[in-house]
C-alpha cells in the first residue's frame, strides 16, 4: 500500500498515468526562483532549449548568460558570479558538466563551498538513441566525492521543480541531476520534498528498496507486484543522494534486514555505494544493486534500454527477491 | 599604505626589491615552493596594490574594492608578500607559508585569506573568474568595481582560457584587464620550445581584446597601463607585462630550472651554483647585484 502521508498520485500505479521529463521540472523552478531573488542568475553552455533553460533566458534576459560550448569556462564564470554575490545555476548535459568540467568545478566551486547550482540534464541511458557519449553514468559517484557538494535527483517533473526552489534558497554548491526523457508523474503538489531526508512512499516490512530519480516509479510498480505475492516491500524516495539521510535509511533496514538500491548510473560510486557505505558501518545487512553495472550505455529507445540493461520494475522485483533470500 | 598617492616610483621600485628578499626568505623556511615567477612579477604586484588597485587592507571584503584575481596560483608568495608589505596580515607571518595551519597556502586559498578572492593553482580557470566578476559588476549591479586577473604565459596552453578570452570579448567586459606574466617559461622549458604562444598580441586582439604591452620591470610603465586600461571602452584590456624570471638574482635570471624550486645549499663541490644559494641571492638583491658596495656582513 502506497504510504498515505507521501500523497502520491492516485494513479500512481496505473498505467495511463500523466508523464513529463523531470528538466521540465528543472525550467519551472528556475522562473519560480528568478522570481523569487533577483541574485538568480542562469548560465547554459549552447543547449538552452533542451536543459529547459529558456525559460529563464526569456523571462529575465538580463540575468541569462550563455557561455558557448564550453563547460569549463561556464564553471569558471559561475564560480566568478557567486562571487560577486549571486545565484548561478549553471545548465549543460551531465555528461560535459559535471563530466567534462569536473577539476573546474572542484577548484572554483566546491573547494570555496560557493553558491553554484550545478544542472546536469540528459543523465541515464534514458537519454537513449544518442547513445554512450551522450549518456551520463558517473556524475553521481563524481559530485557526491566532493566536499561541500549536495547531490539532489529528483524522482519525477513536480519533484524537480521543488528541488530547484530549494537550491537556490541552500547555501553552497548543489549538484541537481535531470533526465531527458517523459517520466511518470506520480508525486502531487503535497508531496512532501524534504532536503537530506527520504520520502517513504510505501511501507513494508520483508526488504527496503532505496531508489533515485525516476526509477523510483519503477520501485513501486515491484513493490507493488512483489505485494501479491505476500512480500511487503518498503520504497524510499532517495532524492537527496549527499547528504545521505542517515536516520531514515537506518530506521528502515532495521526493520526489514534486506535492501535493493536502485540507479540509472553505476553502481560504483552512485546511491548503491552510498548506501553500501553507510550499511557496512552502522548496520550490515545484505545489498542488491540495480543499476549500470560497471559498463557504458548504447543507442536505442529509452524504454529498451531500462530493460535491456535490467533497470526496470521485473528486475526489481527479482533483486528483492534474490536479497530477501540471503538476509 | 593603500594611498596611492604618497608613494614614488623610486619607493615602489625599493618596495619591490623588499619584496623580492621577503620572497626568498619565505621559499628557504617552505623549503619548496616556485621562484622564478614570484621574483619576476615582484613589480607588477607592487604597483598593483601600491597604486592602481582601489582597495583597503583594514577592511579586505569591501564591497567597493576591485577585485585581484591570481590565476596562475604557484606564484602566490609575491601576492603574499605585497600584501603583508600592504598591511593585509603581520610579515612575521610569511615564514609559515606552505606550513601546517598557515593561512599562506601552497596555492591560494581565500578560506583562510578572504582577500585573496579565489582558490587558484589548477592553470587557465582565473580568466574565468575574473570574467564572471567582471560580468556581474558591469552587466547586471552595474556597479564600478574593476576586476583584474594576473595570468602567466604557460598557462595560455589551456583551452579553458581561450574559452574565457572569447567570452571576456564577446560580452565587451571593459571593466576587466588582463596582466600576462610574459617570462617566457613554464616548468619543462621555454614556451616557445614547449608550445608556441606567438603570436600573443595577435592572438588577444582577435579575441577582441585591447592589448597593450610594458616592461614588466618598469614601474611607471605598468601603472600607465593599467590607468589607459581604464579608458577603454567596449573591450578588455590584455597587458602582456615582458618580464625576467627570477629578476634580480643572476643565476636565476631567464632560467626556467627555477620555476619550480626554492633556493638550497648546495653540498657537492663539483656543482657550479652558488653554495648557499638563499644568502647569495638576498646580498645580490640587498646591493642590487653590487651596485651598492658598503655593504658588510
Amino acid at each position: 500500500m502506497l504510504n498515505s502521508t507521501a500523497f502520491l498520485s492516485p494513479k500512481t500505479l496505473e498505467s495511463d498515468i500523466e508523464q513529463a521529463p523531470t528538466r521540465n521540472g528543472y525550467g519551472e523552478g528556475l522562473v519560480r526562483a528568478g522570481e523569487n531573488n533577483e541574485q538568480v542568475v542562469a548560465l547554459c553552455a549552447d543547449l538552452s532549449e533542451s536543459t529547459r533553460s529558456e525559460g529563464f533566458q526569456k523571462k529575465f534576459p538580463e540575468r541569462y548568460v550563455q557561455v558557448g560550448v564550453a563547460e569549463q569556462n561556464m564553471a569558471t564564470v559561475a564560480a566568478g558570479l557567486a562571487l560577486a554575490g549571486k545565484i548561478p545555476f549553471m545548465a549543460s548535459y551531465a555528461t560535459f558538466s559535471p563530466g567534462r568540467n569536473n577539476e573546474q568545478i572542484r577548484t572554483t566551486i566546491a573547494i570555496g563551498s560557493l553558491n553554484v547550482k550545478i544542472v546536469g540534464a540528459h543523465a541515464g541511458v534514458s537519454v537513449g538513441p544518442d547513445g554512450a557519449t551522450h549518456q551520463a553514468l558517473e556524475d553521481i559517484g563524481l559530485m557526491r566525492m566532493l566536499p561541500h557538494m549536495s547531490v539532489v535527483y529528483p524522482c519525477d517533473a513536480l519533484e524537480a521543480r521543488k528541488a530547484t526552489e530549494y537550491a537556490a534558497l541552500h547555501k553552497g554548491p548543489v549538484y541537481l541531476r535531470f533526465a531527458r526523457e517523459k517520466t511518470p508523474l506520480f508525486t502531487t503538489e503535497k508531496t512532501p520534498f524534504q532536503f537530506g531526508k527520504v520520502g517513504v512512499f510505501q511501507e513494508g516490512t520483508d526488504a527496503t528498496i532505496i531508489a533515485c530519480g525516476p526509477l523510483v516509479h519503477e520501485a513501486l510498480l515491484a513493490a507493488h507486484a512483489l505485494s501479491s505475492q505476500g512480500i511487503s516491500v518498503e520504497v524510499l524516495n532517495c532524492h537527496t543522494i549527499k547528504p545521505l539521510d542517515k536516520e531514515g535509511i537506518l530506521a528502515s533496514v532495521k526493520k526489514t534486514k534486506a535492501v535493493v538500491t536502485v540507479e540509472e548510473h553505476q553502481v560504483v560510486g552512485g546511491l548503491g555505494s552510498a548506501v553500501a557505505e553507510l550499511l557496512a558501518k552502522e548496520f550490515p545487512a545484505p545489498i542488491e544493486f540495480v543499476g549500470m553495472q560497471d559498463r557504458y550505455g548504447e543507442s536505442g529507445e529509452p524504454q529498451e534500454l531500462l530493460e535491456a540493461f535490467h533497470l526496470t520494475a521485473p528486475w526489481i522485483e527479482k533483486a528483492v527477491q534474490n536479497v530477501m533470500k540471503r538476509a | 599604505m593603500s594611498n596611492k598617492n604618497e608613494h614614488t616610483i623610486q619607493d615602489l621600485e625599493e618596495l619591490a626589491n623588499t619584496v623580492r628578499q621577503d620572497i626568498i626568505e619565505m621559499l628557504v623556511a617552505a623549503g619548496s615552493g616556485h621562484t622564478a615567477g614570484p621574483l619576476g612579477m615582484a613589480d607588477v604586484f607592487v604597483a598593483l596594490y601600491f597604486s592602481v588597485l582601489n582597495h583597503n587592507p583594514k577592511d579586505p571584503l569591501w564591497e567597493e574594492r576591485d577585485r585581484l584575481i591570481l590565476s596562475n596560483g604557484h606564484i602566490c608568495p609575491v601576492r603574499y608578500a605585497v600584501m603583508a608589505r600592504a598591511g593585509y596580515f603581520p610579515i612575521k607571518e610569511l615564514k609559515t607559508l606552505r606550513k601546517l595551519g598557515s593561512i599562506l597556502q601552497g596555492h591560494p586559498e581565500p578560506k583562510l585569506l578572504p582577500a585573496l578572492e579565489t582558490t587558484s593553482g589548477p592553470l587557465g580557470s582565473g580568466l574565468g573568474q575574473a570574467s564572471g566578476m567582471a560580468y556581474a559588476f558591469l552587466k547586471i549591479n552595474k556597479t564600478r568595481q574593476r576586476v583584474y586577473c594576473a595570468m602567466s604565459d604557460g598557462e595560455l596552453q589551456s583551452g579553458n582560457t581561450w574559452e574565457s578570452a572569447m567570452f571576456a570579448g564577446n560580452n565587451r567586459l571593459h571593466n576587466l584587464t588582463g596582466i600576462i606574466d610574459r617570462n617566457n617559461i613554464q616548468i619543462d622549458g621555454n614556451t616557445e620550445d614547449i608550445m608556441p604562444l606567438e603570436p600573443l598580441r595577435q592572438k588577444f586582439e582577435a579575441f577582441n581584446w585591447h592589448v597593450l604591452e610594458v616592461d614588466g620591470h618598469n614601474m611607471q610603465q605598468i601603472i600607465d597601463a593599467c590607468n589607459q586600461a581604464k579608458a577603454i571602452q567596449e573591450r578588455p584590456t590584455m597587458i602582456i607585462a615582458h618580464t625576467i624570471p627570477g629578476k634580480g638574482v643572476s643565476f636565476m635570471e631567464d632560467d626556467y630550472k627555477w620555476h619550480g624550486h626554492p633556493p638550497v645549499k648546495v653540498n657537492h663541490p663539483e656543482e657550479p651554483a652558488p653554495k648557499d644559494q638563499a644568502k647569495i641571492a638576498l646580498k645580490e638583491l640587498r646591493t642590487l647585484g653590487g651596485k651598492i658596495r658598503s655593504e658588510h656582513e
